[in-house]
């Protein structure tokens, strides 16, 4: 009995393993080029084009959500997205996405630029800090892991913080 | 049957794992709580060596820097709120009702409840040290560091939450030993009368229940703010940082003479014992107690004196903080001129007493330096602190815990520690200890703040580092040195009588261990020193009822029998309701709905437990009613 | 073994009694006040805790006699334990009207303020600046203070994220750095010299790396770095720096850090104008030399780990032109 409710309590808290880590430095220096993300896995041929980061690496990751949302207002992505809200650009928590809501797609935008008016931030913002802006991206609409949502900032309250929204299905309403 | 053959069929504790599971029996609980919290002893213990050896040179690449703040919390928080305050109370729980003449302690199935949640949240800790979910923020834990911005992921939640935990299990056993301090005495304990030791369970007692509810109070908002959006510490919507400093402080300084006031009971009790005399100022002994006790209440902005709040208020401060050494001084002075007095029988208890005296009034007179705001300012937040408070919590609560250990453990387990091993234990943690804790007083007046991971190598500060490193490793050969006098004498130590130190207090007035019903007899108590004092035909309580779990209740001020009541016997309730309870806690971590889904099967658990009985359920039925009967009989 | 803890005692404190952040190592008025504050309280409280412990060891090793348990030696020992307590007391109050006299001088400043400054703490460095009447001749100067010899010094302290709390042991006592409320206090260094000061509230990962030098020079040295820091930085003189200041432009820098006189104008990281002319770099962790540098530009991460500077995967040719340019920026 003593050892099911050990079990129990270590099962309840097991899952806080990959939302805590920490992974400060994940790529080495002196070999790191941008990483090759494409948006789709359509290929002529046989062979897939080589390519990784079609997953949101830090989705799980309360850290790396949380950078992110440090990342938003350091590089003054609220200039035009409010906090998710949205003026000179589209609003980001809400379920309505132009160019395609895969992490990869978030990646693209941030890293490519988008017409109408998204600059490009390659080569100025390192490819795991685009990691942790999708991830933040994705958690103003609630697609994170639920305990890896980000709660109330330090600031003036702008919005119901990111973990008490109701979760949206996104919907790509851009040209396909 | 004999009366002792009744009492023991009434009293009995229930065998098997439900059995285990529903006891509701103190000195079962009691040593159940014992070695839970020194298993969480020798687990922080071990976080401390990790950080020495981290420490020991500079520039060390032993732990990083989010391995290393984990473990410097969760040492913190572990010691702090699962070993130092539930010790205190364990040693209350077990040897209280025997002191006082009691057969339980007073409400026994709260005090199985508050076992049980103290172990699940104990558990649900060292669970988040070994899944990279521990908190990291510190044992007293800053906002907004704390706070969801800064501290992102779950770890400061199950840090705010492990207060909730400890805090429901510290208050439900204050209010056990409160009640059954002032309820369930032997007939003729007057308030006059009750052992030193029981003055200070009293004196902590109390102080747990008006200290608690502040820092349940703060870390409830600091959950709060990081689960639903509250802005109780957010200063941008009118909350403020400080808040959580002083609702945590309010609580936190007089949680540490709630470590340190049960230690001086024991001292007392030791020093009596060992010096066969009694005490010296009994009176101002627990005049001090209470001063401590009350006076401890209005020092806590000394954690904060770096704040920038304003400077009149911070030299009150500085008085309350300087005013309250005088209570200590009383009692150093009392116990000084007890041991003059007396004929010092220089046993393992009585050394950890010396060594108790000679480290906790150097740490007291750091902390003297410490309450002068200007010296403050330079050393506040560095190693000097640590030093300080080491001093004090080591020197003051742990040194006398441990001669408490020596001391009791033939009552409680009915074998005596070896004497030889104790007196070299003795040595090895006090030069261990002063090895590794005096130069951290010189390392802050050097400059080395605290909670760092690691330093520079060209502060000067490499060689103190050091020699602090080299001690904890003496701490830790003490420490296991203990623990194999602990186990060796478990099983092959010389057996104890009733009272092998010829001690007087209650508890060596029956056999070690005690019976499952304390005492076949209440005794009557004729004096402060009961056993030295009692006559061979010394009156004893008969004539109450054997077949169900009576007790006698008499008066708070003067002993004198009021009424009888009965007491539960085993249940399974208290155990589910502490699941129940741990659930909803650990659930609340993750959403809100916990709380109010949670209540739920804590309400029935709790309708069950309180269910009413008829009189004599848990033994066969009444067959007619008893009068308790005091008389005189051989003992 | 209190002769041992003496001893121990005594061969640090022959060490410890210099160096830099040292409490006892005063180099301005607040320090030394203090310093003379501990050195009283030491006295005072070693006497005592040697007086305990005389006391301690005479009634354990006190030969017994019958007349120990009379009453007369209750009421002797009564008067004792009485006279010991009175004079505690007496000592206590000394010790508290001292503490509150030493401490209103501290409250104060020696003279009035001759240079308002704010110190402003980020997670994990520090940011000071210098206003002035004219907007445009602010002075920011990360992790490095300059002030001048003799004068006070008013600072307004914030924070812009945890707790922190601003400590130059050898010239004051600390204050605390608090989101939400501005402390107000004042430093004054009486010797020139480099002083170190440190973090000391613990801010998260790095709180062991937050120091910053203060650096106490003549009035007039002072009023000359001022008006250095006060020039934009200084242009490339040759192909080296100007391809260094390219790849600065064109790179992930220009996101955190910003260089007066050019486009780069980011204010979430240091500012790094006159990166050059400072003692060191990563909030003191450093020294400011070439190799430190590329280091740290490369992957502060291994230096630093968890601090808000990314790795930059810089070619070598690349590498050396930025740490040209930013060397050049004195």
């Amino acid at each position: 009995m003593r050892v099911l409710i050990v079990l129990a309590a270590i099962a309840a808290v097991s899952s806080g393993c990959e939302r805590e880590v920490r992974p400060f430095q994940t790529l080495p220096v002196a070999s790191a080029r941008a990483q090759r993300v494409v948006e789709t896995t359509l290929h002529p041929g046989d062979a897939p084009p080589p390519a990784t980061g079609q997953n949101s690496p830090f989705r799980e990751n309360a850290w790396g959500v949380g950078e992110g949302k440090r990342l938003f207002t350091y590089y003054n992505c609220s200039g035009c997205h409010a906090n998710g809200g949205g003026g000179m650009g589209p609003p980001l928590m809400d379920d309505k996405w132009i160019y395609g809501y895969e992490p990869a797609n978030i990646f693209q935008t941030i890293v490519e630029g988008r017409p109408n008016g998204m600059p490009s931030f390659r080569n100025k913002i390192p490819d795991q800090q685009v990691w942790m802006l999708v991830a933040y991206v994705q958690s103003m609409s609630g697609n994170v892991r639920y305990d890896a949502l980000p709660s109330r900032s330090d600031h003036m309250r702008y919005s119901t913080p990111e973990n008490a929204r109701r979760a949206q299905t996104p919907k790509q309403t851009g040209p396909r | 049957m004999t009366d002792a053959e009744l009492l023991e069929r009434t009293w009995y504790v229930p065998r098997g794992v439900l059995g285990w599971l529903s006891v509701a029996d103190h000195r079962t609980i009691g040593k159940r709580y014992l070695v839970t919290a020194f298993a969480f002893f020798l687990f922080a213990g071990v976080l401390a060596g990790l950080m020495r050896i981290q420490l020991a040179v500079p520039n060390n690449r032993f732990l990083g820097p989010d391995l290393y703040n984990q473990i410097f919390t969760v040492h913190g928080t572990m010691m702090m709120f699962l070993f130092a305050v539930p010790v205190m109370e364990a040693m209350g729980i077990y040897l209280v009702p025997l002191m006082v003449g009691a057969r339980n302690i007073a409400f026994p199935r709260l005090n199985t409840y508050s076992y049980f949640v103290f172990l699940c949240g104990g558990v649900m800790l060292v669970a988040t040290m070994l899944l990279n979910t521990a908190p990291d923020v510190g044992w007293f834990s800053y906002v907004p560091l704390a706070g969801p911005d800064y501290t992102p992921g779950k770890r400061a939640d199950f840090w705010a939450q492990l207060i909730t935990f400890t805090e429901v299990a510290a208050l439900a056993v204050a209010v056990e030993l409160v009640a059954t301090i002032f309820k369930l005495r032997a007939p003729g304990m007057t308030l006059n009368r009750i052992p030193l030791f029981v003055w200070s369970i009293l004196v902590m007692s109390f102080m747990v229940i008006f200290a608690m509810p502040a820092v349940v109070t703060g870390s409830s908002f600091l959950l709060m703010d990081r689960l639903v959006g509250t802005h109780f510490y957010n200063p941008a919507e009118g909350g403020d940082p400080l808040l959580f400093q002083h609702l945590f402080w309010f609580f936190g300084h007089p949680e540490v003479y709630i470590i340190f006031i049960p230690a001086l009971g024991m001292v007392s009790s030791i020093i009596t014992t060992f010096t066969q005399r009694p005490i010296f100022g009994y009176t101002a002994l627990v005049l001090a107690l209470i001063a401590t006790g009350f006076i401890g209440f209005g020092l806590w902005v000394h954690h904060m004196f770096a704040t920038g709040l304003p400077q009149l208020g911070l030299h009150y401060f500085t008085a309350a903080s300087i005013v309250i050494a005088i209570p200590s001084g009383v009692q150093i002075f009392c116990w000084i001129a007890s041991l003059w007095r007396g004929r010092p029988r220089f046993e393992t208890p009585l050394l950890f007493v010396i060594g108790f005296i000679i480290i906790f009034v150097l740490g007291g007179l750091s902390g003297v330096t410490l309450a002068s705001v200007p010296f403050d300012l330079q050393v506040h937040d560095t190693y000097y602190v640590v030093a300080h408070f080491h001093y004090v919590l080591i020197g003051g609560a742990v040194f006398p815990l441990i001669g408490g250990v020596y001391y009791w453990f033939p009552k409680i387990t009915g074998r005596m520690m070896d004497n030889t091993v104790g007196i070299v234990n003795f040595v090895v943690l006090f030069v261990g200890f002063n090895v590794t804790f005096f130069p951290m007083h010189q390392a802050g007046l050097m400059g080395m703040p605290r909670r760092v991971y690691t330093y520079p190598a060209d502060m000067g500060w490499n060689t103190v580092n050091l020699i602090s490193s080299l001690g904890a490793l003496l701490l830790v050969i003490g420490g296991a040195m203990l623990i194999y006098n602990m186990v060796t004498s478990y099983l092959w130590g010389a057996v104890a009588g009733d009272n092998p130190w010829n001690a007087d207090t209650l508890e060596w007035g029956t056999t070690s261990p005690p019976p499952v019903y304390n005492f076949l007899y209440p005794p009557v108590v004729e004096g402060r020193h009961a056993l030295w004092e009692r006559t061979a035909a010394a009156p004893v309580v008969t004539g109450g009822r054997l077949d169900c779990r009576e007790c006698l209740v008499t008066d708070v001020m003067d002993g004198e029998p009021s009424n009888k009541t009965e007491f539960p016997g085993p249940t399974i309730w208290p155990f589910v309701a502490a699941i129940f309870t741990s659930i909803m806690f650990i659930g609340s971590i993750f959403t809100a709905w916990a709380v109010p889904i949670g209540t739920v099967p804590i309400a029935i658990a709790l309708i069950l437990w309180f269910w009413p009985h008829a009189p004599g359920h848990d033994i066969g039925a009444p067959e007619e009613e008893s009068t308790p009967v005091v008389e005189a009989r051989a003992s | 073994m209190i002769v041992r803890a003496l001893l121990l005692v005594a061969a640090a404190a022959a060490a410890g009694c210099s160096g830099n952040q040292n409490v006892f190592n005063p180099a301005g008025p607040a320090a030394r006040d203090i310093a003379s504050l501990g050195w009283q309280l030491f006295i005072v409280c070693g006497a005592v805790y040697l007086l305990t412990l005389l006391a301690l060891a005479w009634a354990l090793a006190r030969r017994r006699v019958p007349s120990d348990d009379t009453v007369e030696t209750t009421a002797s020992l009564t008067r004792t334990v009485t006279i010991a307590t009175v004079l505690s007391i007496v000592i206590l109050i000394g010790i508290t009207i001292s503490s509150v006299v030493h401490g209103r001088g501290l409250t104060s400043p020696s003279g009035p303020g001759a240079i308002t400054l704010d110190a402003i703490g980020h997670q994990w460095w520090w940011e000071f600046q210098y206003r002035d009447l004219t907007p445009s001749d602010f002075v920011t100067s990360p992790n490095e203070l300059h002030i001048p010899v003799g004068v006070p010094i008013q600072i307004k302290a914030m924070s812009r994220d945890v707790i922190h709390s601003f400590w130059v042991p050898n010239l004051h006592g600390k204050r605390d750095l608090i989101p939400g409320q501005v402390t107000n206090f004042w430093i004054q260094a009486d010797t020139p010299g480099v002083y170190r000061g440190q973090c000391a509230e613990f801010c998260g990962h790095q709180h062991a790396n937050m120091a910053f030098t203060v650096v106490a020079e003549p009035m007039d040295k002072f009023q000359q770095w001022i008006r250095a820091q006060r020039q934009p930085a200084a242009e490339p003189v040759n192909a080296e720096q100007a391809r260094g200041q390219e790849v600065f432009l064109q790179g992930p820098c220009v996101m955190c850090h910003t260089i007066r006189g050019t486009s780069a104008g980011s204010r979430v990281g240091p500012e790094l104008t006159h990166v050059g002319s400072r003692l060191t770099i990563a909030a003191g962790t450093l020294p400011n030399t070439r190799g430190h540098l590329g280091g740290w530009v490369l992957d502060s991460q291994s230096v630093k780990p968890g601090n808000r500077m990314p790795p930059n995967a810089l070619t070598s040719d690349d590498l050396q032109a930025v740490l040209s340019y930013l060397r050049s920026l004195r």
